[in-house]
């Protein structure tokens, strides 16, 4: 069995109940929901619906049907974006964003809308609020972060940037795609007026899901239109939720195992998934200091942090380092930028990027033993 | 014989979420929408006439959007 330290990208295994709610859709199911008026499609219709409102439960959302269903995180942050800025708004984000908010950003800046980067502290990786509150304009639309770093591990305090915003008529857009699931979002205490989730990660689900939360009463351009299964009668795009910004066939058999995940992580408890989540970091955080020839990258602090963890091997390059860990070892990280140039510049490990290993909650503490072994087989076998 | 009313809605999902808020309350079955009613979303509930002013009260509690409550065509 490979050791998967890989999660922050996707997340495996995935809980048996995950692998059975989809199996299951596809054989006893298996019809277009939303469609039809027939048994089967009614039932695709169903399994949508409760999906929704497992999720809604999750994130203290009131009615399902303020979230729309997309591919991914990615997805759900750029029909946000594109669906709300517009030339001469404001926008503010962090200097550490990944790609999903950073590029999409940049190109709406080149089409005229204003952008603002907080910087972050490149010690503690973190976030000071008050940055926020100081640059705020007169035209500011939108505050968009992320909650926790796919690089870093730091978790940021969105409900504190959720209130500046709140308390200045500017709308606050949350990035969740790394805490969902591992750690408590609520979109009413930390008003959050658009949350970004992918299924793929914390939440258990499948490759090929995720969605996005938007507060009642704020209307987006829609991204995409199409077919709907509502107002067939009509050729312009319906404009209520979630039809409004949702066209076209969903990921069901995948969003029926995100329902699961969900299940399942309500089933245990966001706060013992946390836990033993935490422990597992120690145990590797503590392991990796250990070794003299690794450099940690970023904030090393524990508390109030992903199961991530960024370093380098003095003398070798973070692919060679991900290449023996999967050839020799058997185990599965990620190398490189993470899809985050930002973070990697703010913490000044651009462009050679830094070596990751990311946990889960299915993870053991007999696999972390095994890693820390290998990662000081590696770095002795360097120095000779 | 039993005097049936239909409610629809503008969609699917509009149309499950009442679904999911009345079941308890209601005797409720999910049906194809009658063209000669609504062409909007496929499928609509019908339910006794006699809960017409219930299942509008909790479909209005729930804050579930609907397109309308209809006599359900005999024959």
């Amino acid at each position: 069995m490979p050791i998967y330290f890989d999660n922050a990208a996707t997340s495996y295994p995935k809980p048996p109940c995950a692998l059975e709610a989809c199996k299951d859709f596809t054989e006893r199911v298996g019809a277009n929901p939303g469609r039809s008026g027939h048994r089967l499609s009614v039932e695709a219709g169903r399994i949508l619906y409760d999906a929704r409102a497992s999720l809604a439960e999750l994130f203290n959302i009131e009615d399902p049907l303020q979230i729309i269903f997309t591919y991914n995180a990615t997805y759900a942050v750029n029909v946000a974006l594109f669906g709300l800025l517009k030339p001469g708004d404001h926008v503010i984000t962090s200097s550490i964003e990944h790609n999903a908010i950073a590029r999409p950003l940049r190109y709406l800046e080149s089409q005229g809308v204003e952008l603002m980067r907080v910087p972050v502290d490149p010690k503690s990786c973190q976030i000071d609020p008050d940055d926020f509150k100081k640059a705020l304009k007169s035209n500011t639309k939108l505050i968009a972060i992320l909650h926790g770093s796919n690089v870093t591990g730091v978790i940021f305090p969105i409900a504190e940037i959720g209130k500046i915003a709140r308390e200045n008529d500017v709308l606050f857009l949350a990035d969740v795609a790394q805490t969902a699931g591992a750690y408590p979002v609520d979109v009413e205490t930390m008003n959050i007026d658009f949350l970004a989730f992918t299924g793929h990660k914390s939440l258990f689900g499948m490759q090929g899901t995720g969605g996005l939360y938007v507060r009642e009463g704020i209307n987006l351009l829609p991204l995409v239109r199409g077919g709907t299964g509502s107002k067939s009668e009509e050729d312009v795009q319906p404009d209520f939720m979630p039809d409004s910004l949702e066209s076209g066939t969903p990921n069901t058999p995948g969003l029926a195992a995100l329902a699961a995940g969900v299940k399942f992580i309500q089933e245990r408890g966001i706060l013992n998934i946390r836990s033993h989540e935490e422990e597992l970091i120690r145990k590797l955080i503590n392991g990796l200091i250990e070794i003299d020839e690794v450099n940690l990258v970023g904030d090393i602090s524990l508390d109030c942090r992903l199961p991530v963890i960024s370093f380098n091997i003095e003398g070798l390059l973070p692919s060679e380092v991900g290449q023996i860990l999967d050839e020799k070892y058997n185990i599965m990280v990620r190398v490189g930028l993470h899809c985050a140039p930002w973070a990697h510049q703010t913490m000044g490990t651009y462009p050679k990027g830094t070596v990751r290993a990311s946990l889960s909650y299915l993870n053991t503490k007999d696999e972390v033993d095994c890693f820390l072994k290998a990662v000081g087989e590696i770095s002795k076998r360097r120095r000779i | 014989m039993q005097d049936y009313s239909v409610v629809t809605f503008y969609s699917t999902h509009h149309a499950l979420k009442a679904e999911k808020v009345l079941k308890k309350e209601v005797e409720i079955l999910v049906v194809p929408v009658p063209r000669s009613i609504s062409a909007n979303c496929g499928i609509a509930l019908k339910f006794p006439t006699s809960e017409a002013k219930k299942t509008e009260e909790i479909l209005a509690r729930n804050r579930v959007a609907f397109e309308g409550i209809f006599p359900w065509p005999n024959g």
